[in-house]
């Protein structure tokens, strides 16, 4: 049986966008598929050795909220200083009480499980990103390189 | 419940963790040995269906007692 391949294109840096990225790889890992990441745009905060992603409420109407917040509670008053950090700090609260591995966890999984991270390198220089700040073992290389290995995937998902 | 080599007990943990955790312990596992997971994520049970059916890590058996999911399996 041939190995089947799954590429994904990660975009997004935020808590809960960091989730499918890594949650997809490692099981397809595990269900014997030949993975590869492209990080691009935000997506590259997902590589930092020291994650602080965050949450937000704002524009995000599909958010479930404490206390059915998000019922009642004004659409402007999600944008007060400070609520992106309380929502952040409550859904990792709630992350782990329900036992969802962290991402910490599940990127290390994926490490392990052989996974190919690649970050874009027009992006680190975009933004002027320091490489020392990455984790080890991450590629840095272009497009072209993508479509090398999506060319011949089974799967390709733009996260 | 048959017999069985290994136990993982993957109980409070949430998707993928426990198909993650099996996968790791049947890397460890000789072919033929059997492997006794608990669990008790709901999902697990189509999660576990499916896994053995593209592994080829056969699902010998697979039941709920007492509000937790017990899965054999057997590697190949």
């Amino acid at each position: 049986m041939e190995t089947k391949k799954l590429a994904i294109i990660a975009t997004k840096g935020s808590l809960d966008w960091a989730y499918p990225p890594f949650i997809l790889s490692s099981t397809a890992a595990a269900l014997g598929y030949e993975v590869e990441i492209f990080f691009t745009f935000y997506g590259l905060q997902l590589l930092r050795k020291k994650l602080d992603l965050q949450v937000t409420p704002l524009g995000n109407p599909g958010m479930p909220m404490p206390l059915g917040m998000d019922k009642w509670f004004p659409v402007l008053g999600t944008a007060l200083p400070g609520m992106q950090s309380v929502m952040t700090m409550m859904m990792k609260k709630k992350m782990a009480d329900k036992g969802v591995a962290s991402l910490e966890e599940l990127r290390e999984l994926c490490q392990e499980a052989e996974v190919r991270l690649i970050a874009c390198q027009m992006t680190v220089d975009l933004f002027d990103m320091d490489t020392a700040d990455f984790i080890d073992g991450i590629e840095y290389a272009g497009a072209a390189r993508f479509f090398e290995f999506a060319g011949e995937s089974d799967i390709c998902l733009y996260i | 419940m048959a017999d069985f080599d290994d136990e993982l007990d993957a109980s409070g943990l949430n998707c993928p963790l426990p198909i993650l955790r099996a996968k790791k312990s049947l890397t460890a596992m000789e072919s033929g040995k059997i492997l006794h997971i608990i669990a008790t994520d709901p999902g697990s049970v189509k999660d576990f269906e499916a896994f053995s059916k593209q592994t080829g890590n056969s699902l010998l058996e697979s039941r709920e007692e007492g509000g937790k999911f017990h899965f054999l399996i057997k590697k190949s």
